[in-house]
C-alpha cells in the first residue's frame, strides 16, 4: 500500500525526522491560507498522487506570491496527472500540499528497503539526488552507497560514518544523518514498510540535512497490524477494479488485452496468462481466485472481469486439486447463469472428478465451452476472442 | 529414494485443531503420513483427529520423537510458530501460512541461520514424497511415485509439472513448493544440491517465476554443481513491472526479475527451458529419453 507524500511526511515529523513546514489543502482557497499560515515568501504546490515523476510532470510548482499559490493548486486540483510512472491515464489530483521553499544547496538521495538476496533491511544512499535513482545505479553503480542492517545489531556507528563519508557531509551534518538513519529505522519497523524513500534529501544553505519529498510503501501482508495506517489508503489512487477484487479476498491486475482469465493460484495465473500471449491473443488482467475457487469467489471474479468494457472472451483454468472439479464446475455455472455472462466462457479444468464436471458445463446451456487441456483452451479463446473483435 | 521426508518421517501439526489445520492433516493423514501429535497452545491434553495435543512444540517432540513440523498458524503467529519449532530441534519445518510479513521473516531467517533446521516455505503447499509421505495441501492423487524431482514457487503450477510427470510416466521422487514470498526458507539451490546427490532423481523441474534473481542464481549453480537433465517454466511472461502478482514475491521492481531474463540466465546453464507450462512433462520426458 502506498502513502502519499503529505502522510509520509507527518509520519516523518512524528518520527522526529526534519521535514520543511507544510499544509494540506484540497482546495484553492485552503491553499491560500496554508500559504498564508506557513508565511514566507516562496512556496511549493505539490500534487498527491501515488507516482514518481512529478515535478517533470508539472506537479510540483514554486509559487512567489499568495495569489500564485491559489492559481496553482485551482490548475492542478480536479485534473489528472500523467506522470512516467502514473500509466496514460494519470492519476487524479484531489489534494495538494502547500510546502515553504527550502534553500538548497546539495541534493541527496537516502532509501531504506527490504533487499530480497540479503534478506536484511538495507540502506541505499547516493550523492546523486533529486535523479532518477534507477538510472544512477544502473549509469553509476559507484555513486550508490549501501548498508546491510543485522536484525540484531541495527545500524552501527562505523556504517552511519561510512556513508556520511561517502556522501561528503561535514561532522555536523553527519551528526544530523547517523539521527535521521537511527529515526527512519525505527519508522520502517514501527510501520512495516517495504520502502521508505527520500529523493532528494537536502543539504540546505544553512548546512541542515532535511527531506525535502517522502515516499513510503507499507507492506501489504503486514497491514493486519497497521489499522492506523490503513486508514491512510487513498483508493481514488488505485484501480477501481483491483481494489474491489481486494474487497473480495481476490488478487486482481488490469491489463491492456482482450482475453480475461480467472485461475487458482498466483503462478498458473499468470502462466495462463503468459499462455494467452503464446498462441496469440493478449491478457486483460490477472486474476488469482484462491484455491478454493468457490461460488461465492468466482461470482465475484465473473463480475470484477466484466467490469472490463475491452473483454470479448473469459478463459477459467481451474486445478481443482482438494475441491473436486463437479462442485467447481457448478459454482462456475451458478456464476454465469446470475452475472449474465454475454461473452464466450471456456472452462479448463483439471483434477478430481473431471469428467463429471465437463459433463456439467457440457449440459448447462450457457453455452460455456470445455476445453480438454491448457493449450486447447488457449487456442479456442484466443479463436473467440479474434471472432469477436471481428464482428464488433 | 526421495529427499528430506519419506515413510520414516514423524511429523507434528502446528495449529492442528483451527480449521485448515485439520482439514490438511486429515488429509495427510489420510495418504499415510506419520502425523504423530499436533500443537496449539492451550489445548495441551486434548485429542484432535485421534492425535494428541501439545501446548508446545518442546513437548510434543520429547514425546513423540517427531522431526518435521507443518504449520497452519495463522500468519500474525506463524514466525513464531517456526521459531518455536527451530528452538524445539525439529530439523524440518514446512510452514504453509501465507501472508506472512517480512520484516518477520528478516528476523526468522537471522534465528535459523545458527540453527541445524531447514524450512520450508512460507505460502507454499509443502513437500510430498508420493506414496510414503505427503506434508501440505497438494492433492495426494495426482502424484506417483518415480524418477523427477520437481522445486517450484507456484502451487497450482506444481500440481501441472506434476499431472504431466504422471501423465508421462515418469512419476516424482519428490515435489517441493518452496513458496511465494519475497524472503523464504529452502531455495531453488538447497533443493537442486539435494536432487543431485538423490540417486533415483533423474531428472529435475524447476518452476520459476518472476521477481528476485533466485532463478538466476540456480541457473549458475546448474552450470557448477548439477550434472542432471533440467527442465525449467518461468511464469510471467506478461507480467507488468512494478506490480504485485499475487504472490508478494512476484513483481518485477526497478526492471529487475523480469521472465526474459531469467529463462536467458537457465538457458546459458544448458537448462531445457519450455515456455509453455504445457510442455514441462513432454520435456522432461525427452530430455530423460
Amino acid at each position: 500500500m502506498n502513502l502519499h507524500e503529505y502522510q509520509a511526511k507527518a509520519l516523518f515529523a512524528k518520527f522526529g525526522i526534519p521535514v520543511p513546514k507544510g499544509r494540506v489543502a484540497v482546495t484553492p482557497a485552503e491553499a491560500i491560507a496554508a500559504a498564508e499560515a506557513l508565511g514566507g515568501e516562496i512556496w511549493i504546490v505539490k500534487a498527491q498522487v501515488h507516482a514518481g515523476g512529478r515535478g517533470k510532470a508539472g506537479g510540483i510548482r514554486l509559487a512567489r506570491t499568495v495569489s500564485a499559490v491559489g492559481e496553482h493548486a485551482e490548475a492542478l486540483l480536479g485534473t489528472q496527472l500523467v506522470t512516467h510512472q502514473s500509466g496514460p491515464e494519470g492519476l487524479p489530483i484531489d489534494t495538494v500540499y502547500v510546502e515553504a521553499a527550502a534553500a538548497i544547496e546539495r541534493e541527496l538521495y537516502l532509501s531504506l528497503l527490504v533487499d530480497r538476496s540479503a534478506e536484511r533491511v538495507v540502506i541505499m544512499a547516493s550523492a546523486a539526488g533529486g535523479m532518477d535513482i534507477e538510472a544512477v545505479a544502473a549509469d553509476t553503480p559507484e555513486q550508490i552507497l549501501t548498508a546491510t542492517l543485522h536484525p540484531a545489531a541495527g545500524l552501527s556507528a562505523y556504517q552511519a560514518r561510512a556513508l556520511g563519508f561517502g556522501l561528503g557531509l561535514t561532522e555536523s551534518q553527519q551528526r544530523e544523518l547517523a539521527d535521521i538513519l537511527g529515526k527512519l529505522i525505527k519508522l520502517f519497523h514501527a510501520c512495516d514498510a517495504s520502502l521508505v524513500e527520500i529523493n532528494p534529501l537536502i543539504v540546505t544553505d544553512a548546512g541542515s540535512v532535511v527531506a525535502l519529498d517522502a515516499k513510503i510503501n507499507i507492506e501489504d501482508n503486514a497491514l493486519f497490524r497497521q489499522e492506523a495506517l490503513q486508514a491512510m489508503r487513498d483508493e481514488a489512487q488505485e484501480d477501481r477494479k483491483e481494489c474491489e477484487a481486494r474487497a473480495h479476498d481476490l488478487s486482481y491486475v488490469s491489463l491492456d488485452g482482450n482475453i480475461a482469465c480467472m485461475v487458482n493460484g498466483a503462478g498458473l495465473a499468470m502462466a495462463t496468462m503468459d499462455l494467452i500471449k503464446l498462441h496469440g491473443g493478449e491478457p486483460a488482467n490477472f486474476l488469482d481466485v484462491g484455491g478454493g475457487a468457490t461460488a461465492e469467489h468466482v461470482t465475484a471474479a465473473f463480475k470484477i472481469i466484466l467490469a472490463n468494457d475491452n473483454v470479448k472472451a473469459i478463459l477459467v483454468n481451474i486445478f481443482g486439486g482438494i475441491v473436486r472439479c463437479d462442485l467447481i464446475a457448478e459454482g462456475i455455472i451458478a456464476a454465469v447463469g446470475e452475472v449474465g455472462v454475454k461473452v464466450p466462457v471456456v472452462v479448463r479444468l483439471e483434477g478430481t472428478n473431471v469428467e463429471r464436471g465437463r459433463q456439467l458445463l457440457a449440459d448447462s446451456d450457457l453455452g460455456i465451452l470445455a476445453a480438454d487441456n491448457l493449450t486447447d483452451a488457449a487456442i479456442k479463446i484466443v479463436a473467440l476472442a479474434s471472432d469477436e473483435g471481428a464482428a464488433a | 529414494m526421495s529427499i528430506l521426508v519419506g515413510s520414516e518421517s514423524k511429523v507434528i501439526c502446528q495449529g492442528l485443531t483451527g480449521r485448515q489445520g485439520s482439514f490438511h492433516t486429515e488429509q495427510c493423514l489420510d495418504y499415510g503420513t506419520q502425523v504423530v501429535a499436533g500443537v496449539t497452545p492451550g489445548r495441551g491434553g486434548a485429542e484432535h483427529l485421534g492425535l494428541p495435543v501439545y501446548d508446545t512444540v518442546r513437548d510434543a517432540v520429547r514425546e513423540t520423537q517427531a522431526t518435521v513440523s507443518m504449520i497452519y498458524v495463522p500468519a500474525p503467529y506463524a514466525a513464531d510458530a517456526i521459531l518455536e519449532a527451530a528452538a524445539a530441534g525439529v530439523e524440518l519445518v514446512v510452514c504453509i501460512t501465507e501472508g506472512v510479513p517480512v520484516l518477520d521473516m528478516v528476523r526468522v531467517k537471522a534465528v535459523l541461520a545458527g540453527q541445524n533446521c531447514r524450512l520450508i516455505g512460507p505460502n507454499c503447499p509443502g513437500i510430498i514424497t508420493p506414496g510414503t509421505c505427503k506434508i501440505g495441501i497438494m492433492p495426494g492423487f495426482i502424484h506417483t511415485p518415480g524418477s523427477v524431482g520437481i522445486i517450484s514457487r507456484s502451487g497450482t503450477l506444481t500440481y501441472e509439472a506434476v499431472w504431466q510427470t504422471t501423465n508421462a510416466g515418469l512419476g516424482q521422487t519428490t515435489c517441493i513448493g518452496i513458496g511465494g514470498d519475497q524472503l523464504r526458507g529452502m531455495n531453488f539451490i538447497d533443493c537442486l544440491a539435494l536432487f543431485e546427490a538423490d540417486p533415483d532423481t533423474r531428472g529435475i523441474i524447476l518452476v520459476g517465476e518472476i521477481g528476485g534473481s533466485d532463478e538466476e542464481q540456480a541457473a549458475e549453480f546448474i552450470t557448477s554443481d548439477v550434472t542432471k537433465p533440467v527442465v525449467a517454466y518461468i511464469a510471467g511472461v506478461t507480467a507488468p513491472a512494478g506490480k504485485r502478482m499475487g504472490h508478494a514475491g512476484a513483481i518485477i521492481s526497478a526492471g529487475k526479475g523480469t521472465a526474459d531474463d531469467k529463462f536467458e540466465a537457465l538457458e546459458r546453464a544448458g537448462v531445457t527451458t519450455v515456455r509453455s507450462p504445457a510442455e514441462l512433462g513432454s520435456a522432461m520426458a525427452k530430455a530423460l529419453e
